[in-house]
């Protein structure tokens, strides 16, 4: 039997604007972060529905991130201000069910700030595999 | 079922050194929907694109991948390479191998890996893709400008100078603003009247330009490009066509007790007036709640005096509707009450005056002819006191204002410099937080009231003010020398926050337009869209959108112009076809989405509905204008139904991408 | 006891449908028992005689029934409020869900209502009646005479800790109007905020386990009026009937729950409909503690026209990682 290292699946959201160019520019710089984050592109991390976050966890994945523009800085002005509260709303209700918190995670990533995208997915990696396999949100019948 | 032909990029060895593209390529034509697959050394090139064209053709495909580099560098390349061949554009996506995968991998296998499972994702997106074409609308070549001051009346001429029609509203009876209040300008020290007249003089001979003084807003329906108006002319009871402007019923109407608004109700005016010599259009207006005659039937003088037979006592507000293709906001700006600030003993005294009043008293066409006097007792005060920042950069904001209102070190150096200049033997005080003075020429110009003119400068705020006798006991602290200073001054003058124009509130409402909590109108972008609001097809000139002097005025006024003159240009537009669109079998009619529009693109119809028992049924439901709409998708998550979803970012394409990241 | 009998709202009932101010009510009709009320409509004086009730058993919220019944015909409908379903009441006019010109609304003063449940464990079988008495509740059976159950003890957990006697939305008041109260509707979510994630999911997954998945908590909420529920539409990817897996049960109550959030108003009849007595009020209300906590008190419904806090913000708002951890304050 071959022994594999556990490696998480980890769905980033990036918005268009700000997050997607900044993993763009890790890109350019060369920045190495894992292979394990896979990135969903949307046009403002608003666009980002709690269902879309349940669906991932329910498919397997064991980390989401959701990466937009700073606050004040968003292309459509307001968005990342609505995502704020939902996702603080969310998060604190899956911490409130014993969902794990490292799982889930904001960041906001500038489009310059290729270094901290790729230093962000670093650390939410390392952090998801420190806690192992998703167990507390999963469908047991994707996992078959 | 769609027919996808997946284009796998080596971008040289930038793609083809981490990733095996033969092995994706591969790979990938076992994915559901695929019916092609290829991979190719340069797919943006013209011979890659061809690639591509000849697949589209030969294989009859409905959708296509495109494996390469970042869709921010190549998305359009693609696109137009699909349209070329017949395809519609947004059945293009785009999988990042490059940015996202080979640049930041270094293991083959690992990158290999990844890159399929971001062509799959791609796939798995396109396969619930749909061609999508993006909407026109027309352009109604005309702007309306709403606010007459040197913001609207730059902006208006600028416009109108480029062949386009505008129309200029202005409450007041007059255009010109508060600038035309002023004395001198700062730094340059020339007479405001001087450099504002010609221009309100050109607004009013210009062909393009049309003026509704006395006028207001209000109702606006529409979106950019077609935007329609109602106007309010509110009545003046002087045929405007008609009247001279001679003056002569000014000097005879016998109601001589109306404050002066335009002094700042430092002196009086008749109830049928004109504002100022230099008021343009120069009309006169009768006040309705001082005339004698609107109020008891009884009086009629200006009617006799009037030669010209411009007098109409029975005139009534009258309503324009105007389509315009472009609004520019040029509400302005107004000194705040004083009410709150009962330290600085406003209310108790003549003497402490606000420094747009204090403007007054020193303009030549003011209430004392430009000398300084006391509003008390009409002598020349010998000692000044100028308090900045009241109500300015007030923490907590109970009584005043976050911000700092910008102008007022300023125009407060310029009030003490020329003090000094004309009245030498007057001791003139400056308390001040900071002084803040960038700006071309500023900081010079501050130096020069302090070394040249002996301006006391004291870091410092005045506790309070208490009229005694015929003085005003300033009581302040010198937070340099660190001590308490007691000044005895005949004159204080408060230099006020400013505020937005109370009119503008109700305009954000009408216009879908965002503003922030101080009622300033918020720009789309702070950085690089300062001149436009987030609401497509309007405009921010002036102080509506924040403290500004009148060089920034003006060349904002410049700017926003040149936005609408880009935008009137254009015979039609055409919209970004990735926009929301709610399904309204399924919409509540909640008003969620609304809230959290940001261009006020949503609006709510009552629409009858067929039901399965043949009865109908009336429903509110949302309609999305897809003119306005910019796509950011706030509205899908707002709504609580599922109703709204968002074209080319669909929920079901979104969760299918997360399907097949994490299968 | 309530403070008003059943022949004072019926009175007043009678009264409407004479005048011509309503063609139908919404009330609360006698069922099998007579701790068995359920909601009706009554098209009629007499069908109001003989089956309407007013007691400690009358928790139903009319207010969700409005939707649909104000689209129907063109005369007015009255409908009785507690001062609790006035809130859900004039949440639904926020929202445009009916039309206020339909209806006409009554508000009476509540007491709190009975906790049948509670009552009920009192008797394992042979439960005659239960009646509302001066000392409290009386369980009478068949085999065991009569139980006394003190008031406090027999009342709803959302009376016990009831937010509000006061009524926020009505055409006219019987009897008097209550104060908004200083309750302590928020000690149970804080008590599960202190313990630590292992005991939290274990108590969930205890809890959520239960879950049939029969929808009577969405069916009978308030808030839950969509025309189409994403749980039964087929393109919204979450649909989905009996659970299969644990990832059901929990998808399905932490979606209704953010559905819902800033716009429930913790009128608790999710938890009173719930036969499998899942305490589904402290997933709301973790919401409501959590927006008061980080946004400023925000009742629901309180006002009409008031902006819920998901589709507002300001730019000073926490971010949502510090929204964790101080969702963990218990305070």
């Amino acid at each position: 039997m071959q022994v594999t290292e556990y490696k998480p699946k980890i769905v980033a959201f990036c918005c268009n604007w700000c997050s997607y160019a900044g993993a763009d520019l890790a890109g350019n710089n060369r920045l190495a972060y894992p292979a394990e984050v896979k990135i969903i592109r949307v046009p403002c991390s608003c666009r980002v529905n709690p269902m879309f976050i349940l669906r991932a966890f329910q498919r397997g994945a064991d980390g989401v991130i959701i990466c937009g523009c700073h606050p004040g800085d968003c292309h459509y002005t307001s968005g990342n201000y609505y995502t704020r509260r939902r996702m603080a709303l969310l998060f604190s209700m899956l911490n409130y069910l014993g969902i794990e918190k490292e799982r889930t995670r904001v960041e906001w990533v500038s489009a310059a700030e290729g270094a901290k995208f790729a230093a962000t997915m670093n650390d939410f990696v390392q952090t998801v595999a420190a806690l192992g396999e998703n167990k507390r949100l999963e469908d047991l019948r994707c996992k078959l | 079922m769609q027919r996808i032909g997946v284009f796998v990029c080596w971008c040289g060895s930038n793609i083809a050194g981490t990733v095996d593209v033969e092995a994706v390529s591969e790979a990938l034509k076992k994915e559901p929907g695929v019916v092609f697959s290829t991979n190719y050394q340069y797919m943006c090139s013209q011979a890659g694109q061809d690639i591509i064209k000849n697949a589209i053709a030969e294989h009859k495909l409905s959708g296509i991948v495109v494996c390469s580099c970042s869709p921010r560098m190549h998305e359009t390349t693609f696109r137009k390479t699909a349209a070329a061949a017949g395809l519609n554009p947004y059945m293009v996506e785009i999988a990042n191998i490059r940015e996202q995968c080979s640049w930041v991998h270094k293991d083959k296998l690992t990158g290999t890996e990844k890159a399929i499972i971001l062509g799959r994702t791609a796939i798995a997106k396109v396969n619930l893709n749909a061609p999508l074409t993006p909407g026109e609308s027309p352009v109604t070549k005309r702007a309306l400008v709403i606010g007459g001051g040197i913001a609207g009346i730059q902006t208006a001429l600028d416009i109108a100078d480029a062949g386009f029609e505008v129309d200029i509203v202005e409450k007041q009876p007059t255009i010109g603003g508060k600038m035309a209040q002023l004395d001198k300008t700062f730094p340059t020290l020339d007479c405001a009247a001087c450099i504002l007249t010609p221009k309100m003089v050109d607004v009013a001979q210009h062909e393009k330009i049309r003026i509704f003084s006395y006028s207001e807003v209000e109702s606006v329906s529409g979106f950019v490009g077609n935007f329609t108006v109602n106007i309010k002319k509110k009545a003046r009871y002087v045929k405007e066509d008609v009247c001279t402007g001679c003056g002569l019923c000014t000097e005879k109407c016998p109601q001589k007790n109306v404050p002066n608004e335009f002094n700042l109700g430092m002196d009086n005016r008749r109830a049928i007036y004109i504002p100022f010599a230099q008021a343009v259009p120069k009309v006169a207006t009768i006040d309705p709640r001082y005339c004698t005659m609107l109020k008891t039937g009884k009086c009629g003088v200006c009617s006799k005096v009037c030669t010209a037979g411009a007098i109409d006592y029975k005139a009534k507000d009258e309503y324009i509707e105007e389509k315009y293709g472009a609004i520019v906001v040029a509400t302005g700006y107004n000194p705040i009450s004083m009410e709150k600030f009962d330290e600085f003993a406003y209310s108790q005294s003549k003497d402490v005056i606000t420094s747009l009043e204090f403007e007054r008293l020193t303009n030549a066409a003011g209430p004392t002819a430009g000398v300084l006097l006391r509003p008390s007792d009409h002598k020349h005060p010998k000692t000044i006191v100028f308090v900045q920042c009241v109500g300015s950069r007030c923490s907590g904001a109970e009584k005043g204002k976050e911000y700092c209102s910008k102008i007022c070190c300023m125009y407060t150096a310029k009030h003490a410099m020329l003090t000094r200049d004309k009245y030498p033997d007057t001791d003139v005080y400056v308390f001040y937080i900071d002084v803040r003075t960038p700006g071309k020429a500023f900081d010079e110009f501050y130096r020069r009231a302090v070394e040249e003119y002996g301006v006391h400068y004291i870091k410092g705020m005045v506790g309070k003010v208490s009229p005694q006798g015929d003085k005003l006991m300033v009581q302040a602290s010198d937070l340099l020398a660190n001590k308490q200073l007691h000044i005895e001054a005949d004159l204080v003058v408060l230099a006020a926050a400013i505020e937005p124009d109370a009119s503008a509130r109700p305009l954000a409402t009408m216009l879908t337009a965002s503003m922030d909590t101080n009622d300033f109108f918020t720009e789309a972008h702070p950085k690089l869209r300062p001149v436009e609001s987030p609401t497509a097809g309007v405009f921010l000139s002036g102080t509506c959108q924040g403290p500004k002097d009148i060089p920034e005025t003006v060349s904002q006024a410049g700017a926003a112009a040149a936005k609408v003159i880009g935008l009137l240009a254009k015979d039609k537009l055409t919209g970004n076809p990735c926009v929301a669109h709610s399904n309204e079998l399924m919409c509540n009619g909640c008003s969620s989405c609304e809230r959290v529009c940001p261009y006020g693109a949503i609006t709510y119809e009552d629409k009858e509905f067929r039901m399965p028992d043949r009865t109908t049924r009336m429903r509110r439901v949302a309609k999305v204008n897809e003119a306005v709409c910019q796509g950011c998708g706030a509205c899908t998550v707002a709504c609580p139904s599922g109703a709204m979803d968002l074209k080319g970012f669909a929920s079901a394409q979104i969760m299918a991408e997360v399907d097949a990241i994490c299968k | 006891m309530q403070a008003l009998t059943r022949e004072v709202l019926l009175d007043r009932a009678k009264a409407l449908f004479a005048d011509g101010t309503v063609d139908r009510a919404y009330g609360w009709k006698r069922g099998e028992f007579d701790y068995d009320v359920t909601p009706g409509l009554f098209r009629s004086v007499e069908e109001m005689e003989k089956e309407f009730v007013f007691d400690d058993f009358c928790g139903a919220n009319f207010s969700k029934y409005l939707v649909e019944e104000t689209r129907k015909g063109e005369g007015k409908i009255l409908v009785f409020l507690k001062p609790c379903d006035t809130y859900s009441f004039n949440q639904l006019l926020t929202e445009h869900r009916f039309d206020r010109e339909k209806v006409y609304a009554v508000g009476i003063p509540c007491e709190g209502m009975a906790d049948v449940t509670k009552l009920k464990a009192e008797a394992a079988e042979g439960i005659r009646s239960i009646t509302a008495e001066k000392e409290g509740f009386v369980v009478h059976t068949l085999y065991d005479g009569d139980k006394t159950v003190p008031r406090t003890e027999g009342l709803s957990e959302r009376c016990l800790v009831c937010k509000s006697k006061k009524h926020v939305a009505y055409d006219e008041l019987l009897g008097e109007d209550g104060e908004v109260a200083d309750s302590a509707r928020f000690d149970e979510v804080a008590r599960l905020e202190a313990m630590n994630a292992d005991e939290r999911f274990a108590f969930w997954q205890r809890e959520l386990s239960r879950c049939i998945r029969c929808n009577a908590c969405r069916d009978v909420c308030p808030a839950c009026t969509c025309e189409t529920c994403v749980f039964n539409n087929p393109n919204s990817g979450v649909e989905s009937k009996a659970p299969v897996t644990s990832f059901e049960e929990q998808m399905f109550h932490i979606i209704r729950a953010f559905h819902v959030a800033g716009r429930c108003t913790d009128c608790g009849e999710c938890s009173r409909v719930c036969p499998q007595h899942i305490p589904l009020h402290l997933l709301n209300r973790k919401f409501i503690k959590d927006i008061n906590a980080f946004y400023g008190e925000y009742q629901a419904g309180a006002e009409v026209g008031s902006r819920a806090p998901l589709v507002n913000y300001t730019t000073a708002d926490l971010e949502p990682g510090e929204a964790v951890q101080r969702g963990n304050e218990h305070a």
